[in-house]
């Protein structure tokens, strides 16, 4: 089966980015920061994978009957990428859990408030 | 045995992280810290040597050849951080024994000095590495254990800075990964050298490469704290544990403005940035507003961290500015700087720490005739002052003489005119502290006040000595600067 996506991905990806970018700047409660981070990043995860795909090329594991492979490097990239992003969220949650004790709210507007403005 | 010193220099701090996690025992810890820092300048200082005398160094990670391996590449600029990073490191570790005793639980030294440690790799790491996916990597461990490491400061408001620079910085370091995929999409290698290479002709003016240098820029700037990307250093400077602050606040934003450097002038080549592109309209505004933003803003702090750290702000705006000079001149003076700004700014941080550590806090007010009661410290603070206001005899002047050496070159009066006048900023926020400190009398209710311990001392002079040292005997670092800003601008 062989159907012709063109930019399609990309596409996806841009929408994916600009989505992700808006969330971190619009939403004021935290955890929806990270959510908003996470769509960020997995957008630059699928702009690398795509780029990596050879039209006809199979995943890149060695076989008899293939013609082409799909770049293996772009996968192992994001293999590390991923990795960094996890440690971002994990970080990033456990600061809210400690925010939320120190200051009892998720809220970014309450806890500037809180801080005397700064 | 030293042949392996480039990746010895990434690898030891790695591995003693984990082993300090291992021990658990916070004088260990410290201990095994403050060995692996000084053994850390030593290889970095014989590397820089090495170098100096014989040329650029590549090292295989593992023996694979680039571009298909990673490689470890060391000229003059990066040799020069390494040294700076590894330097600073060396006098700040051994330094925060007494503060971080004062600042952090007793039961998370041990984790505190790994967070400390894999900083240090991080930074090492991103100068050392040849490698462009590499760098992004280096980076994220620098961040995620600076996040932490601000995040262990006693006010709740560390808490809040964190999280703040842990968005920003993703961001960053986000948008660094974006370029590099499309970098690698044009291309299809990741090694900078390569990189260069294969970018020149054909593909130097396509669009790709144009989004690619535009989202290496941003994301670097972010990671700089350039003038309007900054929103995250304030609070994080002022919030963090002083020990942190002076190792961050002295080596972080220059290892990322060591990185910009390395994608405009290595990467892409000064033709496709400044004459394709031209990037200096856009660096050489914001530089301009950001010395000026950061010095006026600062003025008006009570809390002397916070003070510090707009003058940050507005010294980043003073190495950009000798980036989009493009000239020699100016980017020695951007490169020097780079080096000078971060002993004098390490060491008033060390000067501030030693306060919190006596006074319980870095607000103006509890700065009141502190010179009778710590007046080693608090002299510190002038020789400090004197050198970000850029006075003769300090190391200061020496970065500023570049670049505005620099601006003359290319005629520029106005900017000489804006770097001598935001200078003068600088004296109104320095004074501000001297005089609280000297002309008025403390508060004769408040308890007995001693010098700080020697520990923090002997440190805190052998770093405010170095710009004193690098002031007057300026062949050594300006040398090194202006050989690397001729590789940099000669190499096409």
């Amino acid at each position: 089966m062989n159907i012709d996506v063109g930019l399609f991905n990309y596409w996806v990806v841009v929408i994916l980015m600009v989505a992700g970018l808006y969330t971190v700047i619009s939403k004021g409660h935290l955890i929806k920061k990270i959510i908003g981070l996470n769509i960020f990043q997995v957008s630059v995860f699928m702009m690398y994978i795509t780029m990596g795909k050879v039209e006809d090329g199979t995943a890149p594991i060695f076989s008899e009957t293939a013609v082409a492979y799909s770049n293996p490097l772009n996968s192992v990239l994001i293999l590390t990428a991923i990795v960094v992003g996890v440690a971002t969220t994990a970080v990033g949650l456990a600061l809210a859990v400690r925010i939320h004790e120190a200051y009892g709210t998720l809220d970014e507007s309450e806890i500037i408030e809180m801080d005397g403005g700064e | 045995m030293i042949d392996h010193f480039p990746a010895i220099q990434v690898a030891l701090p790695m591995i003693a992280a984990a082993v300090v996690v291992i021990v658990r025992n916070p004088l260990v810890s410290h201990l095994i810290a403050t060995g692996v820092a000084w053994i850390s300048a030593v290889i970095a200082w014989t590397l820089l040597q090495s170098v100096l005398a014989s040329g650029p160094i590549s090292y295989q990670l593992g023996g694979w050849a680039p571009p298909t391996g990673i490689e470890y590449y060391i000229d003059p600029l990066n040799a020069f951080v390494l040294f700076l990073v590894s330097g600073i490191a060396a006098v700040v570790f051994p330094f925060a024994g007494a503060s971080v005793a004062a600042e952090v639980d007793e039961n998370k030294h041990h984790l505190f000095y790994a967070c400390l440690l894999l900083c240090l790799t991080g930074m090492l790491g991103i100068t050392i590495t040849g490698d462009a996916f590499n760098i992004f990597v280096f980076l994220e461990i620098t961040s995620l254990s600076s996040y932490a490491l601000i995040a262990m400061g006693r006010d709740r408001r560390a808490l809040s800075a964190s999280f703040n620079y842990l968005v920003l910085g993703t961001l960053g370091g986000t948008a660094i990964l974006i370029g590099v995929g499309l970098l690698l999409m044009q291309t299809g290698t990741l090694n900078i050298a390569d990189l260069h290479m294969r970018l020149e002709g054909a593909h130097a003016a396509s669009k790709t490469v144009l989004v690619a240098l535009a989202f290496l820029t941003v994301g670097s700037s972010l990671k700089i704290a350039l003038f309007p990307l900054h929103a995250w250093l304030p609070n994080a400077y002022a919030h963090a544990p002083s020990a942190v602050t002076a190792l961050i606040a002295a080596t972080s934003t220059k290892v990322s403005l060591y990185v910009l450097m390395r994608f405009i002038f290595t990467l892409f080549g000064t033709a496709v940035v400044f004459d394709v592109f031209q990037l200096q309209r856009v660096l050489l505004p914001l530089a301009v507003i950001g010395m000026f933003v950061g010095s006026l803003v600062a003025i008006y702090q009570t809390n002397i961290k916070r003070m510090l750290a707009y003058s940050s702000l507005a010294q980043i705006g003073y190495m950009v500015l000798g980036i989009s000079l493009v000239n020699e001149s100016g980017l020695a003076g951007s490169i020097v700087h780079m080096f000078n700004h971060a002993v004098i700014k390490g060491g008033l941080f060390m000067v501030m720490a030693a306060v919190v550590l006596r006074t319980g806090s870095a607000d103006l007010s509890a700065m009141r005739g502190l010179a009778k009661r710590m007046p080693l410290t608090y002299l510190g603070f002038v020789i400090g002052g004197l050198g970000l206001i850029g006075v003769p005899l300090t190391a200061g002047f020496i970065s500023k003489w570049y670049l505005v050496l620099g601006a003359i070159q290319n005629g520029m009066w106005l900017i000489v005119a804006m770097i001598l006048l935001s200078s003068l900023l600088a004296v109104i926020y320095v004074w501000r502290v001297v005089e609280v400190g000297f002309f008025e009398e403390p508060d004769p209710e408040a308890p007995e006040i001693k010098e700080a311990p020697l520990s923090m001392l002997i440190p805190t002079w052998i770093m405010l000595g170095a710009s004193l040292f690098f002031g007057v005997m300026t062949d050594t670092t300006a040398g090194v600067a202006l050989e690397a800003a001729r590789q940099l601008m000669g190499a096409p």
